[in-house]
């Protein structure tokens, strides 16, 4: 056949009849049990602790390309962090396979009951862009130590990474049971119109809500680890270089504020303010220079759609002569430097939306105290901070607010706490991951009754008699005396 | 509706006052809940002789004495309950200290359904109460009288601005559905359930769903008489006098070796006698079938020709159905076997006093009748063969397994109640009713005193070094590198 150049074929579109063939090979492959043992787990979860030790440099450049993040930040975040979470996967993973045994009480007498984790079957893990490496495997070692089989979505908007995850995890794992299917809208709404066991979700409430709705049709349980406009709360009395170094790293030092517990706005007393926002100022320019927007220290905005649409928050009336630092973009390389704005009004855009990038507003009351009916009139945020030394403030917070998860005097700290559960609340999400929330998340915990043939009640069945109520009375509450009351038939009623 | 939008803004308000999260509110709800029951037992009795004509030691047994028990249960273990945990913390993480936090979801809804009404309704508000929502229960219309039993009583004992009913069918439902609230609990059809999360969604409200499913009975070949008769026993009463089989957890068929079925079906017959004598309807120990609707449907099962030529007993379930509308709500305890498995008994979820008995050549094969079909809400296996036993546990999936008895898991305090799959989402029961009203909220308090100045930018090699030691415990490696006495290793960055 002549001369003629084939053109390169595209890939066949993922539609649904893809997804279902794939879906149909997974369940295939976890009704095999292969899934189920702790060899096979153990191996996956030693795969991609593996795949990460080995392609660190790799993951960094991918998390560079798509999101100019800085190395030490690809390092502490996404790779230092997956590793833990396999790490601690395999050290506990035979303690948390183990059935655990529940007591069991005079109304179930004689039995014996235990509680056994079973995987949930085949899940899908659908993850987000902006710490594009973690977001993705931190659920699959839940899924996997759990015994699952599973197709994780990377997110489209972070495509270097994304191809990165499909190479390798097609080298590093199980590929009968562990897929990647890569894409955006049309692969994800095939993917959505499945029936699984089980859809994690990192994202916005936006298309949180869309997964609900896709997961109500097949009564699919959902986790949806959303976001929110996560507070900081700034007392005065503190020392106030370290707090603000620290709500500089929470922010901007997370890939430029886009991430889901970042600090997206300050509430301090119109006293305080001038002081934060000297000492913000002092902090940021030690941290990023003079000229922030050639820092390498900092992520750039994603894309031009995230770009424009913080652009617009900037350009809001509302918020005109607010700016106190900050406000320089760079749109030909997506960058905005960051930024404080003081006073904003409440009813301003930036108010309205979660920011999720280098834009901090500072809001002003008289009392730190006003500041809790603040975030409380708004929806449940992810996280909320405040830093105070005031113990009363302290126990003032905890109890009244209410969000995923709260750190007193620091930002961001308790995602790297695994031993706390990580998930929102009302609109910030549902479900909770992390060390053994995410073995549990993934998991079934089945109700084992043993019975023997021995010490029947055939008070339990009819013919129905007086004596029998009675007795079955005494044996439901409990209460010894009323039984043998009841055996003898000395009972009152 | 505006009006219902007024009453739940005023939930709401209340809710934020506080005063459902007080543990003396919560006590006192629970007692008030435990009085509501010791004092008007003979009127449940009445409401549910009424809507289901279940006997009282039926309706003691099921609703009333459970429900007991739980709340007993939850005032015991409430104190703990509501205690922070303390989170272990590794020691890289100095002068920090971390704890997990219960509080309450907010405003909740709770739906219940028509077969246990009390006692379906009650349970998931112990959870509610406990974990210190205010909350809205619907009870269902379809029984009717218990509906208004409830009512008019939750008021009276509890405290009306934390906690409301609000009666109605599907019209009142929907409306419930459009609101906005922190957590939907319901117990019912998975028809029902998926509307229910599907308006859920609109709100990201996390739902408990307590559905149903066909919950089969393996029934293996028993070597002892006694364990034969026992095990006979457990299944009839697990069948029969539970609701008259419209229970969730209620046996829905019966899997048994074909060299078995003889023995089986004989001593069924018999024990069929024993408990519910020559005439079961006249032994007041069968519970009516709630309504018309589901008496038609339930005849409807048997209309199919090659149903009905499997139904070995009774004579009087043969007969041509809809011939005996005028005792409309009572179905003779109805024995097949082998009915088609494309017929619709065997399809759908019984929910009555029909019970199918499927024939295998080894019991094993009931392992893969099993798989075949959506998980069921609960899995009984009557059998002492221990390899069986592990078989079933590991190669089913079901809400839970009891092996040698049936419903009793339901008594448990200390195991979780809940579907998986097509059967429900979410358990409650004892401490798992807490916590699914209940958000774990996660808390750390640092100190400002120490900081690892190496946490902030301008990043370098050395910086990056420390972290790499920081992340993996490795303290040896920590002090060489800050006394420099560590050479850091050169990445691309710097």
């Amino acid at each position: 056949m002549g001369g003629e150049k084939e053109e390169t074929s595209s890939k066949p579109a993922f539609d649904v009849g893809a997804a279902s063939e794939l879906v149909g090979k997974l369940r295939g492959a976890f009704a095999s049990g292969k899934t189920r043992s702790y060899q096979w787990r153990e191996s996956q979860l030693k795969g991609l602790l593996k795949m990460t030790e080995e392609h660190e440099q790799e993951i960094a450049d991918a998390l560079h390309s798509d999101l100019a993040k800085p190395e030490l930040e690809s390092y502490i975040y996404e790779a230092a962090m997956l590793k833990n979470s396999c790490r601690l996967a395999l050290k506990e993973l035979k303690r948390w396979m183990v059935p655990e045994k529940a007591k069991t009480s005079l109304t179930t007498f004689p039995s014996s009951a235990e509680i056994v984790p079973e995987p949930l079957g085949v899940v899908l893990i659908i993850s987000a862009w902006n710490y594009p490496y973690l977001l993705s495997l931190d659920p699959v070692v839940g899924a996997i130590a759990a015994g699952n089989a599973l197709v994780l979505k990377p997110s489209e908007i972070a495509p270097a990474t994304s191809s990165l995850l499909a190479k390798l995890m097609g080298e590093y794992l199980d590929t009968s049971c562990i897929r990647v299917v890569e894409g955006a809208v049309p692969e994800t709404t095939a993917l959505l119109e499945q029936k699984w066991d089980k859809i994690f979700y990192t994202g916005n409430g936006k298309i949180g809500r869309i997964i609900m709705a896709a997961a109500a049709k097949h009564l699919t349980p959902v986790a949806l680890e959303l976001g929110g406009k996560s507070p900081v709360v700034v007392d005065s009395g503190i020392d106030l270089k370290v707090s603000c170094r620290r709500i500089i790293a929470g922010k901007w030092g997370c890939n430029n504020g886009q991430a889901c517990i970042s600090p997206d706005y300050v509430i301090t007393t119109r006293e305080h303010a001038p002081k934060v926002v000297d000492a913000l100022k002092q902090e940021l320019e030690k941290f990023y220079g003079k000229n922030p927007l050639e820092s390498k220290d900092l992520s750039r905005i994603v894309n031009s759609n995230h770009f424009f649409r913080l652009s617009k928050l900037l350009d809001d009336d509302k918020v005109s002569g607010k700016v106190v630092h900050g406000g320089e973009k760079d749109q030909s390389k997506l960058r905005i430097a960051p930024t404080l704005l003081l006073d904003v009004p409440r009813d301003a855009l930036i108010m309205q939306e979660e920011i999720f990038g280098p834009l901090l507003p500072i809001l002003t009351v008289d009392k730190i105290e006003d500041s809790f009916d603040v975030i409380n009139s708004g929806m449940k945020p992810l996280a909320a901070y405040l830093f105070t030394n005031n113990k009363k403030l302290r126990e003032e917070f905890v109890m009244s607010v209410s969000a995923g998860g709260l750190v007193v005097n620091d930002t961001t700290v308790h995602l790297a706490i695994l031993s706390l559960p990580f998930g929102g609340v009302g609109e910030s999400g549902i479900g909770a991951y992390h060390g053994k929330f995410s073995f549990d998340a993934f998991s079934h915990k089945k109700a084992v009754v043993y019975r023997g043939f021995m010490g029947d009640a055939a008070i339990r069945y009819p013919p129905y008699t007086k004596m029998k109520l009675r007795l079955l009375k005494a044996l439901i509450t409990g209460n010894f005396f009323a039984i043998i009351r009841a055996i003898f038939g000395l009972s009152k009623d | 509706m505006v009006d219902l939008e007024k009453e739940l803004a005023a939930m709401r308000e209340y809710y934020s006052s506080g005063n459902t999260r007080d543990a003396s509110w919560r006590r006192a709800q629970l007692r008030g809940l435990l009085l509501l029951l010791h004092e008007n037992q003979t009127e449940i009795f009445n409401v549910l002789k009424q809507d289901l004509g279940k006997h009282p030691a039926e309706a003691y047994r099921d609703e009333i004495g459970s429900t007991i028990k739980s709340i007993n249960y939850a005032l015991d273990n409430l104190k703990g309950w509501m205690s922070s945990e303390k989170a272990k913390l590794p020691k890289v993480a100095l002068l920090t200290t971390a704890a997990i936090v219960p509080e309450p979801l907010g405003l909740v809804l709770v739906i219940s359904s028509w077969n246990f009404p009390i006692g379906l309704s009650i349970e998931p508000l112990i959870g509610a109460i406990a974990a210190g929502n205010s909350m809205v229960l619907k009870p269902s219309e379809l029984a009717p009288s218990c509906s208004s039993f409830l009512a008019q009583k939750i008021p009276a004992y509890l405290d009306s601005n934390g906690i409301k009913v609000i009666e109605g069918g599907p019209t009142v439902g929907e409306q419930l559905l459009q609101q906005k609230w922190d957590k939907i609990f319901f117990t019912g059809s998975a028809g029902v359930g998926r509307i229910v999360m599907a308006a859920a969604a609109k709100h990201l409200t996390p739902v408990t769903l307590e559905l149903g499913g066909k919950c089969p009975a393996i029934v293996d070949f028993l070597s002892s008489s006694w364990d034969i008769e026992v095990a006979v026993e457990r299944v009839l009463g697990a069948k029969f006098s539970a609701c008259a089989g419209q229970a969730c957890i209620g046996i829905d068929y019966i899997l048994v070796e074909k060299k078995f079925y003889p023995t089986l079906v004989e001593l069924i017959k018999i024990k069929l006698k024993t408990m519910f004598g020559e005439n079961p309807r006249d032994s007041h120990s069968v519970a009516r079938i709630i309504n018309r609707h589901h008496f038609l449907r339930l005849k409807c099962l048997l209309d199919d020709p090659n149903v009905r030529a499997s139904i070995v007993h009774t004579k009087k379930s043969q007969e041509v159905p809809h011939s005996r509308i005028s005792c409309y709500g009572y179905i003779e305890p109805t024995i097949l076997v082998d009915p088609p498995l494309e017929s619709m008994i065997m399809e759908d979820e019984i929910f009555g006093p029909l019970l199918p008995i499927i024939t295998l050549q080894k019991i094993e094969d009931s392992i893969e009748f099993i798989r075949s079909r959506p998980k069921p809400l609960s899995l009984y296996a009557f059998t002492n063969d221990r390899s069986l036993r592990k078989r079933i546990i590991s190669e089913t999936s079901s809400g839970s397994v009891v092996f040698n008895d049936a419903l009793i898991q339901y008594l448990a305090d200390t195991l979780p109640f809940g579907g998986i799959g097509d059967s429900g989402i979410g358990r409650y029961h004892g401490k798992f009713s807490f916590d699914e009203f209940t958000h774990y909220k996660a808390v750390a308090w640092r100190s400002f005193l120490v900081d690892f100045w190496f946490r902030f930018p301008p990043w370098n090699d050395h910086k990056l070094q420390l972290f790499r030691h920081c992340y993996e415990y490795d303290y040896l490696g920590v002090i060489l590198t800050v006394l420099r006495l560590k050479k850091p290793k050169p990445s691309s960055a710097s």
